[in-house]
């Protein structure tokens, strides 16, 4: 009987197990790799939270010394007191103040660059990344400068003083907001929905307001999510403008306290999230799921 | 008077581009008329000056006797649907249809009645409460005319509205266009660069080239009967050969070497260079059609030609074929295919009929000829 030996086919047969197993293999490395970066991320990311929650349970011991079990204490002489939530609270109120003022400003702004003025884009997109060129000191200093004597003496009362720091975390969120408007915008043919509105009788107000800030509910939240994060801890210009704020009382707290102010850390990001997620929520809302552009 | 008034319209944009110029129209009340053209010729720019999206440099524009040269567009009561459909995808389809009632003030009973009403139109009973994104590029494109019919527009404005949609829909949507036009009796300006399109919807059409309006007529005398050569060469396949006056008062050109008349004012004398078009559909060929006789009927032009080559195109056979003589005048002849076509094989020599009417003279060589057969032609006389 004649035919080709096993023996010979059997290289050819291995080289080709060997062959189709390459890819999976490829695979499983590739998938090695990516965990291995997500573990590295998330370390990065978690342990300074573990260790500032690990620290702020010492309150128990003296400073640099073990603690048999972990001790609340930090926690509740924070949440105990009047002062937290009403510096947080007021934080909050600002950030969401100042969330609606930006909106109205770069939302139009932004809009009518697009529409009528693409021109004027990269100067717009210019003056919106100062504050990344100009330090919050500088900026406190010329707005004190400016705004403490007649006839605009808005440093005077509690209120105007909170005006003028809104005022001041407005150009703060500028490249934030500015950015995630202008890409929202992008994504969605500007120009034909305005005409669209426009031919069946719609005005500007209207345009803006039923057409164009709905298509950019995602965009104006992830710019929201920014201005509220920034807003919460900022320190230099809460401590000129409203030194009553979260920030300087953060600051406070940590030259006074030793757990105090790593509790507060961790309660006030939790806050911060919590406020995230409601807005989340909240603005999200009906239609959620959109097809900006495109044809189908 | 007309219903759409388009008087002397320029439109010069910054930089000194020039994209319409003296632009003139009168559409009667329900009317359907087809701005047509390559693109970049202005018939967009005059659609969205109607629209009231561009200002024209000078010239009027009336509806209905009111000039709305400056009127604001959401001041006009002028639908538009727009090549992208333009829905807004935050809106239901119910709403999107409702949008242009609820600024007019309706309430809210009438308004659902008359988007109920409109969605029975569109065929899309029941899907008010679907998104955009959950509908075909067709259903989207007619919930676009639904919503812009709301309105109860005084004309609808119509941007290459099919452009988007693949060959069945398309064919099946204008179907449905022109039917609800007809059914509404709506003034309605189309925009498109496809002449079949063009062709089948209008009552008249509007061929602008480099922002002039190169010819207005019914579909069939823009085909038939074309204007200037842009014209001719645009709406259509034609076959373009340059030829030679040998009598222009009794319509006598030399085509090839061979005699051809025509019933088309030749304008210039004995020896002057024209362009002959005719229309490949407007050619018999003897011996391959049955229905074509054999010998030239009478008063037809009769030449003789050999096959190139033959292209099936389904419904219509097309013979190239190039004519006795210098052997460079080439010209393409599209029969109607039947099973009793005696399809001649290349080489073949046949001759070809056709009318004195359906040969068009154009002055000059207006449109382009093949290089060799002018070369040809000049050689021969």
């Amino acid at each position: 009987m004649s035919g080709p030996a096993v023996g010979a086919r059997a290289p050819e047969a291995l080289g080709t197990i060997a062959a189709s197993a390459r890819p999976r293999r490829e695979r499983s490395v590739g998938a090695w790799w990516a965990w291995l970066i997500f573990v590295v991320g998330a370390l990065y990311f978690f342990v300074p939270l573990l260790a500032t929650l690990e620290f702020s349970l010492r309150a128990c011991a003296p400073p640099n010394q073990p603690c048999t079990a972990p001790d609340f204490s930090a926690y509740s002489n924070v949440l105990q007191g009047e002062e937290f939530y009403e510096k947080f609270g007021y934080s909050i109120l600002v950030g969401l103040v100042t969330i609606v003022v930006s909106l109205l400003i770069i939302v139009p702004t932004a809009y009518w660059v697009r529409l009528r003025l693409p021109r004027l884009r990269p100067i717009v997109e210019f003056v919106t990344l100062l504050p990344f060129v100009i330090p919050p000191v500088v900026l406190v200093f010329g707005l004190i400068r400016v705004y403490s004597r007649p006839p605009l003496q808005f440093t005077a009362t509690e209120l105007s003083s909170t005006a003028l720091l809104v005022c001041a975390y407005v150009v703060l969120s500028f490249p934030y907001m500015y950015r995630a408007v202008d890409a929202g915008l992008a994504a969605m043919d500007v120009r034909v929905l305005t005409e669209a509105a426009q031919s069946m009788g719609a005005g500007w107000a209207r345009i803006l307001w039923s057409v164009i800030f709905p298509n950019l509910r995602t965009a104006a939240l992830s710019g929201a999510f920014l201005t509220l994060a920034i807003v919460i801890g900022e320190f230099t210009i809460g401590n000129f403008l409203a030194p009553w704020g979260f920030g300087p009382y953060l600051s406070l707290l940590g030259r006074d306290k030793i757990y105090e102010p790593a509790a507060v850390s961790l309660i006030s990001f939790g806050l911060t999230w919590l406020a995230m997620i409601f807005i989340a929520v909240v603005g999200r809302g009906r239609g959620s799921r959109v097809q900006v552009a495109g044809a189908r | 008077m007309g219903f759409l008034e388009l008087a002397g319209v320029r439109k010069e944009f910054p930089g000194g581009v020039v994209a319409v110029e003296n632009f003139d129209l009168d559409a009667r009340k329900g009317e359907f008329v087809s701005f047509l053209g390559p693109s970049g010729c202005g018939k967009t720019t005059t659609l969205r000056m109607i629209a009231g999206f561009e200002a024209p440099t000078a010239g009027t524009i009336r509806i209905d006797g009111r000039e709305i040269t400056r009127t604001p567009p959401n001041r006009r009561n002028v639908g538009m649907v727009f090549q992208s459909y333009a829905l807004f995808p935050n809106m239901s389809v119910a709403d999107n249809i409702a949008f242009g009632l609820k600024l007019r003030g309706m309430a809210a009973d009438a308004r659902r009645k008359r988007v109920g009403e409109l969605l029975r139109l569109i065929n899309l009973e029941g899907r008010g409460d679907r998104y955009p994104y959950q509908l075909s590029g067709g259903q989207q494109q007619r919930v676009a005319l639904a919503r812009a019919l709301a309105i109860e527009p005084t004309v609808l404005l119509l941007d290459e509205p099919l452009s988007a949609l693949d060959a069945k829909i398309r064919v099946a949507l204008r179907q449905e266009i022109r039917q609800i036009q007809r059914q509404l009796g709506i003034t309605t300006v189309y925009v498109t660069h496809d002449q079949e399109e063009a062709l089948e919807l209008s009552d008249r059409i509007v061929v602008m080239s480099e922002g002039r309006v190169e010819q207005v007529g019914t579909p069939f005398e823009v085909y038939n009967f074309p204007s200037t050569a842009f014209v001719a060469s645009f709406v259509g396949t034609l076959n373009a050969l340059p030829a030679r006056v040998v009598d222009a008062a009794s319509g006598r050109l030399s085509l090839a070497g061979q005699e051809v008349r025509t019933t088309s004012t030749i304008s210039g004398g004995a020896g002057e260079r024209v362009t002959v078009a005719i229309r490949p559909e407007a050619i018999g060929l003897e011996g391959v059609d049955p229905t074509v006789p054999v010998g030239a009927p009478n008063g037809a032009n009769r030449l003789q030609a050999t096959v190139d080559d033959v292209a099936f195109l389904g419904s219509v056979v097309r013979v190239r074929v190039r004519l006795a003589g210098d052997g460079a005048h080439r010209l393409d002849v599209d029969t109607f295919n039947n099973p009793n076509l005696a399809v001649p094989s290349a080489g073949a020599p046949v001759a070809l009929h056709f009318a004195p009417e359906a040969c068009l003279v154009l002055p000059g060589s207006a449109l382009p000829a093949t290089t060799d057969a002018l070369e040809a032609a000049e050689a021969m006389l």
